[in-house]
């Protein structure tokens, strides 16, 4: 693993806001998945979201670029609040880079142009710079010889590490992480990990549900407990891990910790 | 208690396979003679195709004239191929005025040197020759079969033949795939309008028979409009079908969206793409792709069906070689005259169900290395 001492050292926060969610509630049908959410991310922050299956992680994080829709409070990214314009919508998208659990990379088109399709299509970015920008960062998640592959021919790790670089090549502002390595096998994920510890270190804007508590451990500045569709507790990891304060976050540091 | 521990000292050798896996004798054993049932299915086969084959070959080559005028020059046991050979221009090109049919070839020739090229892999300058296939073709194709720019008319009621079948086939194929897309879009879309109006149209044309829209295009269309409006009849056949073929590509393409894991359109969306962007770029090269088998197989079905167009009166090939086994001077060479029709249909359906899997191979990117 990446040195992780030294990684939380280099990385700042500033006071500048990223994300801003206000009394932010959502449903499915009449199911209340999401129950009035506060929360403001700043530029530069590493969050990580944890909470058991079920608890509303993954819609909410993709209620910030509005793969979910929310249906009362407000959503502001980059000061541009999320409502059903689509101007704004596709600004924000442009502006937030997402990672899946599964890669959803596209099986189709071979790995340089599943990384140049959003640059030249979205950005207008002409197709040599795109390619060249493409392969900047298939060397930083140094897998540059696979450029010309298909996806299924890829390893998990590999594709995961593509889709990483695919969401950089758009030049994000802000990257969301859905639970990046658990399909992965586990020789495979701490090579993604690795690559994420990396993106921290440049300051990025990050967050990320996951369970990886070593990952939280060594690059968050903030760890975020969700169950049952609120926000139980938040806290820097050191405090959140050896002293949590809240008896559902007790229960389920000592569920994922004894296995 | 026994020593559990174990550890290899050395690799052990790869070694060729068994002398009984590999050979022709293996692959027969294997293959036709693995045991009793399999072996007295071969020795059925066998017999069939021994009893089958040798007649069938007397039939058409060996024992068949070539040659004649009439029936009755047709003497031996085989086919009378001399009605084909006599009639030969005629199930080509209808009633096409002779001075002319040069166009017809010209047209055929011209769509051949282009399209063909379009559809094997790794000729350049294939986006040009798209434009001209698709954009530019069918305008020097109306031009050269129906006439004008200085060229005579020639009616659409003196088409037939094989050109007549291969204009109708050609057109509703190059119309209904596009038309197919746009309708299984609209079915899967968010606004109620759109997708009613995509499930009307669907449900409507796939509920009612071919014969049955045909001759209301033919018969009861023209009751519709205002009269003195001249609305040619194989414009008329042409819309009809290229419909009824829309509305089950239609179902075919829905089919393959179906297929496409949400996270596609998720990570597409996530990128900023628009709504066409994602579909054009993402979703339908890969739900195409998964239908090929299915819509290839629509478009056999319909290069077959445009025989139905008999019943309103059009001479496509195979009712002109109907026309022609029933003449005086042919009575008799039925069979002949189905046996060709059949052959050439054969031809133009197998060459389509070939490029399909060729196709299907091309673009599989799950196992390439
Ligand atoms: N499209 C949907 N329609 C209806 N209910 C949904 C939908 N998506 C999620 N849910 C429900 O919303 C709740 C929260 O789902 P979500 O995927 O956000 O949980 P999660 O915290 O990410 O869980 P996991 O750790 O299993 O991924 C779950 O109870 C889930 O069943
Ligand atoms: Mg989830």
């Amino acid at each position: 693993m990446t040195n992780l001492d030294t990684a939380q050292g280099t990385m700042s926060v500033s006071d500048e806001v990223a994300i801003q969610i206000i009394g932010m509630h959502k449903w499915y049908g009449d199911f209340h998945v999401l129950k009035d959410i506060d929360m403001t991310v700043y530029r530069g922050e590493r969050i990580v979201i944890c909470g058991p299956s079920g608890s509303g992680k993954s819609t909410l994080i993709r209620c910030i670029n509005r793969l979910e829709e929310h249906q009362q409070g407000q959503i502001i990214v980059d000061d541009i609040e999320l409502t059903s314009d689509l101007k704004g919508i596709d600004a924000i998208r442009r502006e937030v880079g997402m990672v899946f659990q599964h890669f959803n990379l596209f099986p189709h088109l071979t790995i340089l142009e599943n990384l140049t399709l959003a640059p030249i299509w979205v950005r207008k970015v002409p197709k040599d710079e795109a390619e060249e920008t493409a392969m900047h960062y298939l060397e930083r998640v140094k897998i540059p010889e696979q450029a010309d592959k298909y996806p299924g021919q890829l390893s998990g790790g590999q594709q995961q590490r593509v889709a990483i670089a695919r969401s950089l090549c758009m030049n994000p502002r802000i990257m969301l992480f859905d639970e990046p390595t658990s399909a992965l096998d586990p020789e495979m994920i701490s090579e993604v990990l690795d690559v994420m510890v990396g993106l921290a270190e440049t300051g990025m804007t990050m967050l990320c549900v996951t369970h990886e508590m070593g990952f939280a451990r060594k690059v968050a500045n903030r760890v975020i407990f969700m169950d049952e569709g609120q926000i139980v507790e938040q806290n820097e990891p050191e405090e959140f891990f050896n002293n949590p304060k809240s008896e559902r976050t007790q229960l389920f540091l000592s569920q994922i910790l004894s296995h | 208690m026994t020593d559990l521990s174990y550890v290899r000292k050395e690799s052990h050798p790869d070694l060729p396979p068994p002398k009984s896996e590999v050979g022709v004798i293996a692959w027969l054993r294997q293959n036709l003679f693995s045991n009793w049932v399999n072996t007295l299915l071969t020795a059925a086969a066998l017999y069939l195709l021994y009893k089958a084959v040798p007649p069938l070959f007397n039939w058409m080559f060996w024992e068949a004239d070539w040659s004649g005028k009439t029936y009755q020059d047709c003497t031996s046991d085989g086919a009378c191929w001399a009605m084909v050979r006599v009639r030969f221009d005629q199930f080509m090109y209808g009633f096409y005025p002779v001075d002319e049919r040069w166009r017809i070839n010209l047209g055929f020739l011209l769509l051949l040197g282009t399209g063909i090229p379009l559809l094997i892999e790794g000729v350049p300058f294939k986006k040009y020759l798209a434009i001209f296939v698709f954009l530019i073709y069918p305008f020097i194709a109306f031009m050269l079969f129906y006439g004008g720019m200085g060229l005579t008319v020639v009616e659409t009621n003196e088409w037939g033949g094989l050109m007549l079948t291969l204009v109708l086939a050609t057109v509703t194929i190059i119309v209904s795939l596009p038309l197919g897309v746009v309708f299984a879009l609209g079915r899967r879309s968010n606004m109620p309008v759109v997708r009613i109006i995509c499930v009307a149209f669907i449900e409507l044309w796939r509920g009612v028979p071919l014969i049955t829209v045909l001759f209301m295009g033919s018969v009861m269309l023209p009751l519709f409009l205002p009269p003195g409006t001249h609305f040619d009849k194989i414009l008329r056949t042409l819309i009809v079908m290229a419909f009824f073929a829309a509305a089950y590509m239609a179902e075919v393409v829905r089919g393959g969206l179906q297929a496409i894991p949400k996270g596609q359109f998720e990570a597409a969306q996530a990128m900023g793409l628009s709504y066409w962007k994602m579909m054009g770029l993402i979703i339908l090269p890969q739900a195409l792709k998964i239908v090929i088998p299915g819509i290839v197989n629509t478009f056999i079905g319909l290069f077959k069906d445009t025989t139905l167009v008999l019943v309103i009166g059009l001479l496509d090939f195979l009712s002109i070689i109907q026309s022609a086994t029933t003449h005086k001077n042919w009575l008799g060479t039925a069979t002949e005259g189905y046996v060709f029709a059949a052959c050439i249909y054969w031809i133009f359906c197998f060459g389509m169900s070939r490029y399909s899997i060729t196709l299907e191979r091309r673009l599989d990117t799950t196992h390439r290395d």
